[in-house]
């Protein structure tokens, strides 16, 4: 079996817009959702800014109940129930305890790490012998898999429920996982997503590994500077992003409507060889990744219109636009357009992947690229290799037909994904 | 404490956790938390806690083993507020 995959709901809960109609609008826009962080300030964090998604409890409301939202400390599961219902619901599929099981639809919702405020909770409850006064609610808020199963729960899935982690490839990944499982005939429908919590004990490490800027507590918006000459580090940020894959066949049948295709794509590992470390990518693995999605596709690199790049603001940028012009066998002004979504968000870490990919789609189906910000001074290594009118700094409204994606992990790992807008 | 204030308590306490909100109406006695409640099992341990927390006492592992129903419920309770 081969079936054709699309896109068939979207959701996101990113530190720029929760909800698809605020986050079009921010992209379209630039608006930076990096706001100063007093917490990070009061723990003397290196970078003190941060992104997050807004969710007053009004908003919480709608995806938990009162009961559930008792105890309830684990904002990394509260964006991906957001991003994965709302997805669901875009696509108008139903919800709710009085839906019965699903067979045909699962999801694989990807998560670096899960509740890791719940879990600090229990962690001093335990060492304080308190464990009896757990209660019910740290399980289900810190297995690996919580996220995926809440969302199973809440929309009644009954095919594979699973979650994935690859870091910050974990986006990219839960899509080509689920991609694959419709494609082989396994499943029609698979709700594809990853989230990241938010909060110091998720970035304190990056801030201990000395990735993150510390160059802009005072300016926020200009912190996170993809692609520029003054990029310092990435700015951590956090949320979701959910997609509904689907089978061409079981779109039609329900009269779904379509953002775009998935082609397909590749992930591989560098192995940690060669350039390659496990916080570095290894080159070679990562152009290899590319062609092998283009192939894994069936089109050519010469038919790409634009890419969504992993593009974190560390010194790596550069070294990533080379990788990209080496694997497509193009520079200069015969570029694809490029942009990345962290100048805006920040790096979402295991959610970031997904987030730009509902952003990816969103300009396929709507025809636009989102304007890259904060990069008015673009690294000379980068405009070396490629023409600074294929990083668009202003929104501009152009028929997209291919976009490839590409996110990359912690461990050298590397996912590449190829949209289509569908016709 | 009379039976009839132990019981309002206790309902009290199970309210948020009762998805049978008629059931909860008419508690008593003999009402069982889960399938009279329908309380999710695992929330049973939820509820002991907060009525250890309610009456400030403490709930053995073996008492708690057989705290499913009202009537065991209010007799734990009157046995550990005795014994303070």
């Amino acid at each position: 079996m081969n079936k054709r995959v699309v896109v068939t709901g979207l959701g996101v809960a990113a530190p720029n817009g929760v909800g698809i109609p605020a986050f079009t609008e921010a992209i379209k826009t630039g608006t930076s959702g990096i706001r100063h962080d007093a917490g990070l300030a009061a723990l003397q964090f290196s970078c003190q800014i941060a992104g997050k998604p807004e969710v007053p409890e009004s908003l919480q409301l709608q995806y938990l109940d009162p009961l559930e939202l008792r105890n309830f400390n684990s904002n990394g599961i509260l964006y991906g129930l957001i991003a994965g219902m709302d997805a669901w619901k875009d696509a108008q599929l139903p919800a709710g305890a009085g839906v019965p099981p699903d067979w045909d639809s699962g999801t694989i919702f990807g998560a670096g790490s899960a509740g890791v405020d719940k879990l600090r909770e229990a962690i001093y409850k335990v060492d304080d012998m308190q464990v009896r006064r757990l209660g019910s609610t740290v399980v289900p808020q810190t297995m690996a898999s919580g996220i995926s199963a809440w969302l199973g729960g809440k929309l009644a899935l009954a095919n594979q429920v699973t979650t994935n982690s690859s870091a910050c490839a974990t986006g990219a990944e839960s899509v080509l996982m689920a991609y694959d499982r419709i494609r082989y005939g396994h499943a029609k429908r698979m709700l594809a997503g990853s989230t990241s919590d938010a909060g110091p004990y998720i970035w304190g490490g990056f801030d201990g590994l000395k990735v993150c800027t510390f160059k802009h507590n005072d300016n926020p918006a200009a912190g996170s500077r993809p692609m520029s000459a003054s990029a310092s580090g990435f700015v951590p940020g956090s949320g979701a992003g959910a997609l509904v894959l689907e089978s061409l066949d079981s779109a039609l049948e329900r009269g779904a409507a379509i953002y775009a295709e998935v082609l397909g794509g590749h992930m591989n590992s560098g192995a940690q060889r060669g350039d390659g470390s496990m916080t570095a990518p290894n080159s070679t693995a990562v152009q290899r990744c590319i062609r092998e999605a283009i192939k894994a596709a069936g089109v050519t690199p010469e038919e790409i219109d634009a890419i969504n790049g992993h593009l974190t603001a560390t010194g790596k940028d550069a070294l990533e636009i080379e990788n990209w012009s080496i694997a497509l066998g193009r520079k200069g002004k015969d570029f694809p357009y490029i942009n990345a979504l962290k100048c805006m968000i920040g790096h979402c870490l295991s959610g970031s992947g997904s987030i730009e990919l509902v952003a990816a789609v969103l300009q396929l189906h709507e025809g636009f690229l989102f304007p890259n910000i904060n990069c008015e001074d673009l690294h000379p290594d980068i405009t070396a290799i490629i023409d600074p009118e294929k990083i668009p700094q202003q929104l501009l409204y152009k028929d997209l037909n291919l976009i490839a994606k590409a996110s990359f992990g912690f461990g050298d790992v590397n996912a590449c994904v190829i949209l289509k807008k569908y016709k | 404490m009379d039976k009839e204030t132990l019981i309002a308590q206790l309902k009290e306490i199970v309210k948020p956790y009762a998805k049978n909100q008629e059931a909860l109406l008419n508690i008593n006695e003999n009402t069982d938390f889960v399938n009279d409640l329908k309380i999710n099992s695992a929330n049973l341990v939820d509820v002991i806690l907060d009525v250890e927390e309610q009456f400030n006492i403490v709930i053995d592992n073996e008492s708690m083993e057989r705290m499913l129903d009202v009537k065991s419920a209010m007799e734990i309770i009157e046995a550990k507020l005795a014994a303070k």
